[in-house]
């Protein structure tokens, strides 16, 4: 196994009870490795805890027990240097434009502006958005406000990449555009790349490696191998193997998904 | 302009006919109402009087001051009430119900106070105008979405940065709605002022030609009103239409 990147020692969370409420365990125990450039997925039931499973390694939350160390350093309550996050949501900045949006980051670490203007142009042209530098997000259509919050991720050149659902909201032709994309850009970049997903196939033809969480609180069930080469793409649809492991996928997640829906179950 | 505009103009247009029509038929009293022409031709003589001007001038920078002051001290008061949520929480029903206290009724105190001079219909333009303001500052703050205070953080935005940078610019999207209430209810406020106790501004020379009878100067005044009133709305609007919207989604609007 290569290098490891980031790692989960036993993470849980538990939110704590409020009123008469109960505490809620969320999520875990978790232990989880990934490698120095790795493309790692995670499928699991609605409420499972994948999010927070995302904002645990980004450092948006603390875990109640356990840690999770980044490049050999523990994150502890906020978001590491070198971690880059791109939400389900959208998060443009609508009083700015595209360039000033993808920019932000960059003049907020005091990068020089040539250099800002630069790399701008670059992280532009990588994601389709060259002519829309002086558009503002309000003018674009989702997808394109997705593919500038990948753009202002990309920019600030992260080590780790977190995606939270990144293209739950699009359309399915579109979503395999841009998972072709997202592809090129983790080989261009060689960043490590985490992954959130609720679609099966998305995670069997980007992903290294996919794990499955169980209904909450959520674990890992299971970490299967996809053996893609790197040099993949949305033609993996046509192979064969490919069935194999969402089949694999589903006969977990069938089980887990049906666990979270009964009643008394987890409720998302 | 669109078939509705254009409509409009019409309806618009068909009822200043309308009334100048019965005005010139006699069946209106020139002693009642002025023939729209002539209000029109009365603006003449207005607009070339400098003393008249100098009233014009002067309430205008009345609502300027009025206005002025509702805008920074609604900003303000809107910011710091949406970061304690507990002073707010006592506030809120106060600023929700306002508006139906009619301010007007505190006009006598505040000439008791500030004396007979311009600051009392300014307390009046401020205090109608103010809380517009505040409460569409509170809604700029309220409306931040979760996901770019998330945003804020994996950029590594300090909390002043994230306030500055993010949580600011976001509500001063919303707080044009607020400035467009409180530049009528500002106009409202100073010149009613003018109008029911005062020495000097367009209110007072309102108030001073209709006990006088005087409709030559009564009507055109009033027309003079209408006309900076709306074109100052309009060209808010096209300010709105031109830096506002673009930056704004349909469903934040």
């Amino acid at each position: 196994m290569r290098q490891p990147h980031a790692v989960l020692e036993g993470v849980t969370r538990v939110y704590p009870g409020t009123g008469d409420r109960p505490p809620l365990r969320a999520l875990g125990p978790i232990d989880l490795t990934l490698a120095h450039g790795e493309f790692f997925a995670v499928v699991g039931p609605s409420g499972c805890g994948k999010s927070t499973l995302l904002e645990l390694v980004a450092g948006l939350q603390t875990p109640t027990d356990g840690r999770v160390v980044f490049e050999g350093t523990p994150v502890r309550g906020q978001v590491p240097d070198g971690v880059g996050v791109v939400f389900q949501q959208d998060a443009s900045f609508p009083w700015a434009t595209v360039h000033d949006n993808v920019a932000f980051g960059l003049r907020q670490r005091g990068t020089p502006a040539v250099e800002v203007a630069r790399r701008v142009q670059s992280a532009l042209s990588l994601m389709g958005l060259a002519g829309f530098a002086s558009a503002y997000p309000a003018q674009l259509s989702g997808g394109m406000r997705q593919r500038m919050c990948i753009a202002r991720t990309l920019v600030l050149e992260p080590r780790l990449i977190l995606l939270d659902e990144p293209f739950g909201a699009l359309d399915q032709q579109t979503r395999l555009l841009m998972g072709d994309e997202l592809l090129k850009l983790w080989r261009t970049t060689g960043a490590t790349v985490l992954l959130i997903t609720h679609a099966l196939d998305e995670a069997a033809v980007l992903a290294d490696r996919i794990g499955v969480m169980s209904a909450r609180p959520g674990r890992l069930l299971d970490v299967i191998e996809t053996h893609w080469p790197k040099d993949r793409d949305s033609r993996l649809l046509e192979r064969p193997e490919l069935a194999g492991i969402t089949a694999r996928l589903w006969a977990h997640l069938r089980r887990e998904s049906m666990a979270a829906l009964a009643p008394g179950g987890a409720t998302p | 302009m669109s078939r509705a505009g254009w409509i409009r103009l019409g309806a618009i247009g068909a009822l200043v006919a309308a009334v100048e029509a019965l005005c010139r038929a006699g069946i209106v009293s020139p002693l009642r109402l002025l023939p729209p022409s002539a209000m029109v031709l009365g603006l003449g003589p207005l607009l070339t009087s400098a003393t008249m001007l100098a009233q014009v001038a002067r309430t205008l920078a009345d609502v300027g001051i009025a206005l002025a002051l509702a805008v920074m001290v609604g900003f303000v008061v809107g910011a710091v009430l949406s970061a304690l949520p507990r002073v707010r929480a006592v506030v809120e029903p106060l600023l929700v119900s306002y508006y139906a206290v009619p301010v007007f009724v505190f006009y006598p105190f505040f000439i008791v106070v500030l004396g007979l001079n311009r600051y009392p219909r300014i307390a009046i333009g401020f205090l109608l105008a103010v809380v517009a303001m505040i409460v569409s500052t509170l809604n700029g703050f309220d409306r931040v979405p979760p996901v770019l205070l998330k945003t804020a953080r994996v950029l590594r935005l300090s909390r002043v940065e994230t306030v500055r940078r993010v949580i600011l610019p976001h509500a001063v999207l919303y707080v044009s709605t607020g400035l467009k209430l409180a530049v009528a209810y500002a106009f409202i406020g100073v010149i009613a002022a003018e109008f029911i106790m005062s020495g000097d501004g367009i209110g007072y020379e309102i108030a001073f030609a209709f006990n006088n009878f005087d409709n030559r100067t009564l009507y055109p005044l009033i027309l003079l009103v209408l006309l900076v009133s709306s074109s100052l709305t309009l060209a808010l609007h096209a300010w709105e239409r031109r830096y506002v919207a673009r930056q704004t989604t349909q469903e934040a609007r």
